[in-house]
């Protein structure tokens, strides 16, 4: 069925898809009419889903961790406050290994109040053990959920989906709905390793000492380190049977390009339409769509990016004291290789500033006309 | 002499981490034999999320879900949530938290699992501070108590928080208040809340010998005390409205309870006064709301 729908009713009909058993959730702006939709289909019977009208994002959290723990499949969304507020939960979930998927609509971290799209929120999560997944539009915000839960299950890590705000959640677009029973062949029931049983006196994440504490963390790197693989499986499968795939980037453009633009999420999709048009003019662009956050595809970027000279990328977040968090990731994961191509920093679109072609092609021209980046952070369409 | 009719079963093994002469100890062995094998029990952060050991070892036989410090009411409504989906309604979940964990950072995720009526038996195990960081002031600390951050010289200054009367004004089907030295009183009552449905709150007072600085072997004398100098009265409330009263003999001064705790050692006759009249108003206040 294709149906004209919001990045937030897509959300919606993934958690439908997906048969979430529990769902527990807080209102935040752009979240809302997620869990509006939700309790929508809920009310008029078409969903045998508890939703949990708790009193706070932490207690959402909190409550899908006791669900989960109990052996359900679980899902909750918020943005920006409400997953800060979430912080110390987020931790827990991916400590206890619980398979909980959580859409994140990216929205600006207050002072100042804004409700507008940026990354900062989802992104300064990057240390809690969340496999993080970035959409570009609404028809992959509904598949990435059927695929997050497989993800998750199989890795016993959960895993934040995250939308633009406004750009996703609240523009309608095409998107095609799979049929339950297409969904349902994909992503078989929920069934846990360790479910919680009367009967069966087991303590779950109960006080670890230094003599053993360590080896935890150490089986949740290494869970982490199969998710590129598993999450390629899924995804090749999820094609197989859709037509339709993500990968963990997305390399579009010139095939030997000069220079190299990642971006990640909605500016993706402004990116794609200016590099057409400088390719078309002669200039050797591409450019690099990054899905997944965490674990950051390092091996992935790294082969589309070592023959390049510049890679500039376009990051609507910021770390302040370091910049933009997509750069220093790469930065990062660039500094043991052999090729290393000048990486440009730019920051840009903060609080939900629209991030137009003509900043785009700025960030692309000044990466092209420099042979090296003049700033650590590269300031686009600052108002100086 | 009456015969004590107490289950046999015991659900707390040996080898578990409560210091000597620990209230709480007591009031979870005899907790446990009420409730039974059929219990999942949600243990925000508290003295308890050391007592029954460190992994890989528990001391409880019953399946435990530890929790973070503000979430046993979060937690415990997905564990029945799960429970209740799965079409295991048998099963029983309870919350054990501490005075902290309810009175203080919990009571925003106790008052919406309590709103919204929530399908689960929460204790609060009362020991009148913060115990497993080191006896610091909570909003359960009496009057005038001394604790690590309200020093001698600076004692607490606030009354207890009434705990009771808010779980009572969320409208909950049962709020009772127990303690260790009456166990049938105790067992009677987590029994009568298990046969209820929704949120039961169960108001335990357990003695802390060395948050009180009490010796060990005061434990129970002083748990006794707590209720006859009506300092911690017996009590229930069913649907935040009926109120009954369980002992209502000639209190004892309330010195008597003080003069054994080391935290109350640096009382002046003038402060215990004031406790006096503190417990006397609050006594003929909950016998007001008995009445009506
Ligand atoms: C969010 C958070 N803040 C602080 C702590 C530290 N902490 C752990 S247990 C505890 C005291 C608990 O006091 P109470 O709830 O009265 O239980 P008790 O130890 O006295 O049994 C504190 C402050 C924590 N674990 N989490
Ligand atoms: S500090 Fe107090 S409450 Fe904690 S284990 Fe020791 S006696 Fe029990
Ligand atoms: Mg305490």
């Amino acid at each position: 069925m294709r149906r004209v729908i919001t990045g937030n009713q897509a959300v919606a009909y993934g958690v439908i898809l997906s048969r979430v058993d529990v769902i527990s959730a807080y209102p935040i702006t752009p979240q809302t009419t997620i869990v509006e939709e939700l309790s929508e289909l809920i009310g008029s019977g078409r969903l045998n889903t508890r939703f949990l009208k708790v009193e706070s994002e932490h207690s959402a959290m909190a409550a899908l961790i006791g669900a989960s723990t109990g052996g359900v499949r679980c899902f909750t969304a918020t943005s920006s406050q409400g997953l800060a507020y979430m912080h110390e939960m987020l931790h827990w979930a991916s400590g206890a290994r619980l398979p909980i998927v959580l859409v994140n609509v990216n929205r600006a971290l207050a002072p100042p109040w804004n409700i507008w799209s940026d990354q900062s929120d989802s992104l300064s999560q990057r240390d809690t053990g969340w496999i993080q997944l970035y959409c570009e539009n609404n028809q992959e915000v509904l598949d990435t959920i059927l695929q997050a839960y497989r993800i998750a299950e199989a890795v016993r890590l959960p895993v934040m989906v995250v939308l633009d705000a406004y750009v996703l959640s609240h523009t309608s677009e095409p998107v095609e709905i799979p049929t339950m029973e297409e969904a349902d062949s994909f992503l078989p029931p929920y069934r846990p390793e360790h479910p919680l049983h009367t009967g069966q006196p087991e303590a779950f994440s109960m006080i670890a000492t230094p003599e053993h504490f360590m080896e935890f963390r150490y089986k949740m790197q290494k869970a982490m380190e199969q998710v590129p693989a598993i999450a390629k499986t899924v995804d090749e499968e999820f094609r197989s049977r859709f037509g339709r795939g993500y990968g963990s980037i997305e390399r579009y453009g010139e095939g030997e390009a000069e220079v190299l633009l990642i971006t990640s999420g909605t500016v993706t999709s402004t990116s794609r339409i200016v590099i057409q048009r400088l390719m078309e003019r002669g200039v050797s662009v591409a450019g690099i769509k990054v899905k997944r956050f965490r674990p950051f595809p390092s091996e992935e970027i790294y082969e589309e990016i070592r023959g390049a000279k510049k890679v500039a990328v376009i990051d609507r977040n910021l770390s302040a004291g370091v910049g933009g968090i997509f750069a220093q990731e790469l930065r990062a994961s660039l500094y043991s290789k052999e090729e290393r191509p000048q990486v440009f920093g730019f920051v840009s679109g903060l609080g939900g500033r629209d991030i137009t072609p003509e900043l785009i092609e700025e960030a692309i021209r000044c990466t092209i006309e420099h042979h090296r980046p003049e700033e650590e952070i590269l300031w686009l369409g600052l108002k100086r | 002499m009456r015969k004590t009719e107490i289950p046999v079963s015991e659900n707390l093994g040996r080898g578990h981490l409560a210091c000597a002469g620990c209230g709480a100890a007591v009031g979870m062995r005899l907790t446990l034999k009420a409730l039974g094998e059929k219990t999942v029990m949600v243990f925000p952060a508290s003295c308890w999320s050391i007592i029954p050991g460190f992994w890989p070892y528990s001391s409880l036989r019953i399946p435990v879900v530890h929790a973070g410090f503000v979430t046993g009411g979060s937690t415990a409504s997905g564990v029945r949530a799960a429970l209740d989906i799965r079409g295991d309604h048998e099963a029983l979940v309870a919350v054990w938290a501490g005075d902290g964990g309810t009175f203080d950072i919990g009571i925003q995720a106790l008052s919406g699992a309590a709103e919204r009526n929530e399908d689960f038996i929460y204790i609060c195990n009362d020991n009148e501070g913060y115990m497993n960081t080191g006896t610091q002031r909570s909003s359960a600390t009496p009057l005038f108590a001394w604790t690590t951050t309200t020093p001698v010289t600076r004692p607490n200054e606030n009354p207890k928080k009434d705990m009771m009367a808010i779980m009572a004004d969320h409208h909950i089907p049962y709020a009772a208040t127990a303690t260790i030295a009456y166990p049938e009183d105790l067992l009677r009552k987590m029994e009568k809340a298990k046969r209820i449905r929704g949120t039961r709150f169960i108001h335990l007072l357990s003695p802390c010998p060395p948050g009180w600085r009490i010796p060990s072997e005061r434990t129970i004398q002083v748990s006794r005390l707590a209720v006859r100098c009506r300092v911690f009265p017996l009590y229930e409330i069913e649907n935040g409205i009926s109120y009954t009263i369980q002992e209502q003999s000639r209190a004892v001064p309330v010195k008597e309870y003080l003069k054994l705790q080391g935290r109350f050692s640096h009382l002046t006759d003038q402060e215990i006064d004031r406790i006096q009249e503190r417990v006397d108003d609050e006594w003929q206040h909950l016998l007001r709301k008995a009445r009506c």
